[in-house]
């Protein structure tokens, strides 16, 4: 969209005439929301190799948005009833062992496309809904309300302060469950407890990205983080640095483009990600210095 | 009773592609490698629509992007296997390139076709002309061959890789050559059931045929008549039915299909067990999803062990 003739190049004047625009508040109010918590759940995500589990998560939001649109009620509604309960249906399958990934992959795609299948046929039975079906999948940042955004704030100030409380011990449990096991910690619990956080999460995120391109909040600004250090509070804090960046330089750019915000956000958030891997490779101190001092898998290392 | 010509062109190439699209998801769930028909699938997308885009053909960019990923993929994973991050990570900004592609066709037509977007992401087989329909009867005959050709050293490698690759077995090429297939095949089931939807095609009856079988060659040709069948049959209840979209109701019949024998067999191992397993063992100790890893690890490592 275009509302401004190009950037002024001065930031000031440029955030000024942005801002003054409701919408582009709202935009960004509800981008920082969501970024922080997506990336703060995606550092987890990646760190306990659930990135299919994610995945899944926000493609299983596709139809309970499109069924919400259909009854006449708000998308969010059906995005957060939608997420919450696959993420419980998720916990509630057998977390399979190495020799049952063959299988478990198997049911995690077929119930992803067959989400993907309902919710064509919601939108197909909604008839003359052709830009709606675009913004489910691909992100809408015009129409945030105000009520959404406080709906967004509140979800995501419970969600993270879940994490902070079961913070650790999850960290712990991801790192190596036998040993937490063996220590009392409630692996199993915890488990459930982080892929229902992990649902509200993607349910927020879908909001402003899209069905299809949350994926880029949670699983690229940590990707990107876990390659940079291996610290875990240094992680986080970067992880919630880059996804905070990339979304308010897309928001931005997007708002003098005519192209939508989800290819900005993931083209800078996947500029991010290439560039980290080019300064783990260059610098190969960092390397070293990482896979001996880290006790988890650093995600990309191979 | 005379058909259709719509409908004799979706059985046509629904047929072919089902079959091709059985026998490489097969070796997909074998291998472990949905994630990376995850992957693919999204590429479809952004390949079919930048191809819109820039007014080429729109299956030249659907087989170029798949293909071309499948492989890069494999390479940046080594072993012709990527890791689960970097998958992630690519497929995420692909999508986004994806819509930029889509933004730039809707724009600069238009007056064209407003439903590009939605019929690439979910299909249209009903649309398909007879040339279309012949063309996608020669790719998938051409991926089934290839496949037949390769079963065999493909199916010791993705069992063992290791010794597979002491005796000799070319591992790394049988890899880039499979995910060359399964790229075609990708490209292939996006035109039946849209890019969103074509790893329920892959998966589905692949997963189905391992749930009833242990024995590989057996499980490869259920896959693919699983396939075929689940094809037919979502292209009659979509023919019946006009209300239900034709990709939806294949893959609504591949996943009940898929539901019916996981549910069918997990009960009929729980009825073995007085007791349930899990309460013979303390809380703490007892290790999740116990029945479903034994038949799994049975069904992948059993015949070739």
């Amino acid at each position: 969209m275009i509302l401004a003739a190009g950037p002024s190049w001065n930031p000031i004047i440029d955030l000024q005439q942005m801002w003054s625009f409701p919408f582009m508040v709202n935009a960004f109010r509800a981008g920082t929301i969501v970024a922080v918590l997506a990336g703060v759940m995606g550092w987890f995500m990646v760190l306990r190799r659930q990135s299919f589990a994610g995945h899944t998560l926000s493609l299983i939001g596709f139809p309970g948005a499109a069924g919400a649109v259909l009854i006449g009620v708000s998308a969010s509604y059906g995005y957060f009833a939608f997420c919450l309960a696959g993420a419980l249906v998720i916990a509630a399958l057998p977390r399979a062992g190495p020799g049952g990934y063959s299988e478990e992959s198997a049911v995690t795609g077929t119930v992803q496309a067959f989400a993907l299948a309902c919710g064509f046929l919601l939108v197909a039975l909604y008839k003359g809904f052709l830009n709606g079906i675009n913004s489910l999948l691909f992100g809408n940042f015009l129409g945030i309300s105000a009520g959404q955004v406080s709906l967004l704030g509140i979800v995501a100030a419970l969600s993270l302060a879940a994490l902070a409380v079961i913070g650790r011990p999850l960290a712990f449990a991801s790192i190596d469950p036998d040993v937490a096991t063996a220590r009392n910690v409630p692996v199993r619990a915890l488990s459930v407890a982080f892929l229902v956080l992990l649902g509200a999460a993607t349910a927020e995120a879908s909001q402003i990205t899209g069905t299809l391109l949350v994926f880029a909040l949670l699983v690229m600004p940590a990707a990107t983080a876990q390659a940079l250090t291996a610290r875990p509070g240094r992680a986080l804090a970067l992880t919630a640095t880059i996804g905070l960046a990339v979304t308010w330089l897309g928001l931005s750019v997007a708002y003098y483009t005519p192209f939508p915000v989800g290819f900005f956000v993931t083209s800078f958030a996947f500029a991010g990600f290439v560039a980290a891997q080019a300064v783990r490779h260059t610098r190969p101190r960092w390397r070293a210095a990482s896979t001996e001092t880290s006790p988890m898998p650093i995600g990309i290392a191979r | 009773m005379i058909w259709p010509s719509f409908l004799v062109n979706a059985l046509l190439a629904g047929t072919a592609i089902a079959a091709a699209a059985g026998l490489v998801g097969y070796f997909m769930v074998l291998r472990t490698q949905v994630f990376t028909g995850d992957a693919l699938s999204h590429v479809a997308f952004t390949g079919a629509l930048a191809a819109l885009a820039l007014g080429i053909d729109e299956r030249f960019g659907l087989f170029a992007a798949t293909i071309g990923v499948g492989v890069a993929l494999g390479a940046l994973g080594g072993r012709g296997r990527a890791d689960d991050v970097v998958i992630g990570n690519v497929f995420a900004w692909v999508l986004g390139l994806g819509v930029f592609f889509l933004t730039m066709y809707t724009t600069n037509n238009s007056a064209g076709d407003g439903n590009a977007g939605v019929n690439v992401l979910f299909g249209s087989i009903f649309g398909l002309n007879r040339s279309e329909a012949v063309t996608a009867v020669v790719v998938a005959a051409l991926i089934a061959a290839g496949m037949v050709t390769i079963a065999r050293p493909l199916l010791f490698a993705s069992i063992d890789n290791a010794v597979a690759a002491a005796r000799g077995i070319p591992v790394r090429m049988l890899g880039y050559v499979f995910l060359v297939l399964v790229g075609a095949a990708a490209a292939e089931a996006s035109q039946a059931v849209g890019a969103l939807l074509l790893l329920g095609l892959l998966a589905a009856p692949a997963g189905t045929a391992q749930r009833l079988t242990t024995r590989p060659y057996s499980a490869l040709l259920i896959s693919a008549g699983l396939a075929v069948g689940e094809m037919w049959a979502g292209l009659a209840l979509s023919y019946t039915v006009p209300a239900l979209p034709p990709s939806f109701a294949i893959l609504a019949v591949a996943t009940g299909g898929y539901a019916l024998v996981l549910l069918s067999g997990g009960s009929r191992r729980r009825s073995r067990w007085p007791v349930p397993p899990s309460q013979l063992l303390p809380a703490g100790s007892r290790p999740a999803g116990h029945g479903v890893r034994t038949t799994a690890a049975r069904s992948t490592h059993g015949p070739g062990s």
